[in-house]
């Protein structure tokens, strides 16, 4: 018997968006340990550093994620490596998220002006200081906002784990949807969650944004 | 256990890779051109219209950016059907995939319009000019100069985002890929030589895009 869509599968799926949140959290930590390396890499005084890091993001961004959410969850296994889900979807979008977090914060590192390093210099502060006491706070203001911009892509992007048989919210939609037999139903409710995690997001950066431009 | 790579199983399939290529060729290029012209005529709505289109435009914006497109694909392709209206696979892509592209590009082409500065519309109502000269003659060109790098970059992410048509079934290189995959347990191998394929993919629009810039901006 074909079961109604009511409340409890909306309570359901709402519940279900914990892993998509789980997820992204997971996938943003990642992301921010191999973005920060690459932002520090691209801007390196070594030529061969940067080239490595400008031909990781290159490469990445050229790639669709599916490719890379496919290429852990199936290809993995060669390498005699159990491979799940969670651990599929989390390298993959470490890697993901590493390529476009580099790219902002780089932005963020190379517009804080140039003389904040010489007199970082002129002060006797080593490289890894003058970037850790002056450049990286600094950089932080001007990151936040398009980090955040770029956490709601995130949010949005998880939601391809459940090509993968993650059960996120999108795969509980696809699952509700195969019992209800009520797709527009499911699926409007499960744009609505979406909506509802991301919009606050795409506002705050957008205010964060403009009072940074006031600001300036 | 020593695993042997082998692509020669993957390779032997290259007419039908080609096919799904054509797939992801024609949606992107059509998504393209569709997504930028309803871009371009609801930033129009938004920069000179009223404030009920305005309204309507950003609410379709945020609607569409704040969702995920795998979501508003099964909307229309699994949802409509419900309500009595069945779309083929490729068209359900199509529509999901410019309605996309067209809130994304609205915002890209918005910024362009608003990068003109006004005393130059005013020089231009100052000399007599028709609205539609004014915008003919004094707004396209540097506009589009404007919004070009980041326009570009928003094709390329859409050439790579058609990757996700194939979770209803359309054929595009991904789900060749994927049948590939199932039929010869080349895992692996399969998604490398999609990856690559999609990235040498990339890599041609960027250079397509930075000789068109060459040619029609940079004089």
């Amino acid at each position: 018997m074909i079961r109604e869509f009511g409340t409890g599968d909306i309570v359901y799926l709402v519940f279900a968006a914990r892993w998509t949140l789980a997820l992204t959290a997971l996938a943003f930590a990642g992301g921010a340990i191999v973005g920060l390396t690459l932002a520090v890499l691209r801007i390196s005084p070594l030529a061969p550093l940067r080239f490595l890091a400008s031909l990781y993001i290159q490469i990445v961004q050229g790639t669709p994620l599916l490719v890379w959410l496919f290429l852990f969850y199936f290809g993995l296994s060669i390498a005699g490596l159990p491979v799940n889900a969670w651990t599929a979807a989390a390298l993959a979008y470490s890697i993901y998220g590493g390529a476009f977090l580099g790219e902002i914060w780089r932005g963020a590192l190379i517009a804080v002006a140039p003389t904040q390093w010489e007199a970082g210099a002129s002060l006797g502060l080593t490289y890894v200081q003058q970037m850790r006491h002056i450049i990286i706070p600094q950089a932080v203001r001007i990151a936040t906002p398009p980090t955040i911009g770029f956490l709601v892509q995130l949010i949005k992007n998880t939601s391809l784990a459940a090509t993968i048989g993650f059960v996120e919210l999108t795969r509980e939609g696809q699952l509700t949807s195969a019992s209800t037999y009520k797709p527009f139903a499911v699926y409007i409710t499960v744009a609505c969650i979406y909506f509802l995690i991301c919009f606050p997001l795409t506002q705050w950066s957008r205010r964060l944004e403009e009072r940074f431009n006031v600001a300036r | 256990m020593k695993y042997g790579l082998q692509f020669r199983d993957v390779f032997a399939a290259w007419e039908f890779l080609l096919e799904g290529l054509a797939v992801t060729l024609a949606l992107s290029v059509c998504t393209m051109v569709l997504g930028f012209f309803l871009g371009l005529a609801c930033a129009c709505a938004r920069t000179y219209g009223g404030a009920r289109f305005k309204q309507a435009v950003t609410v379709y914006i945020e609607t569409i950016r704040n969702t995920p497109l795998l979501v508003q694909i099964f909307l229309l392709y699994f949802g409509l059907p419900s309500l009595g209206l069945r779309l083929e696979g490729f068209d359900a892509a199509l529509i999901a995939l410019v309605i996309n592209l067209g809130a994304y590009s609205t915002e890209i082409i918005r910024a362009g319009l608003e990068a003109i500065p006004k005393s130059q519309i005013e020089a231009g109502q100052s000399l007599g000019l028709t609205p539609w000269q004014i915008f003919r003659y004094i707004i396209v060109f540097p506009a589009l100069k404007a919004m070009y790098p980041a326009l570009s970059s928003q094709f390329i992410l859409l050439m790579l985002a058609t990757s996700v048509v194939s979770q209803i079934s359309v054929q595009d290189l991904f789900h060749v890929g994927s049948i590939i995959q199932s039929r010869t347990f080349r895992d692996f191998e399969v998604y490398t030589v999609i990856g690559c394929i999609y990235l040498a993919l990339a890599f041609m629009m960027r250079g397509v895009f930075a000789v068109i810039y060459r040619q029609v901006f940079a004089r």
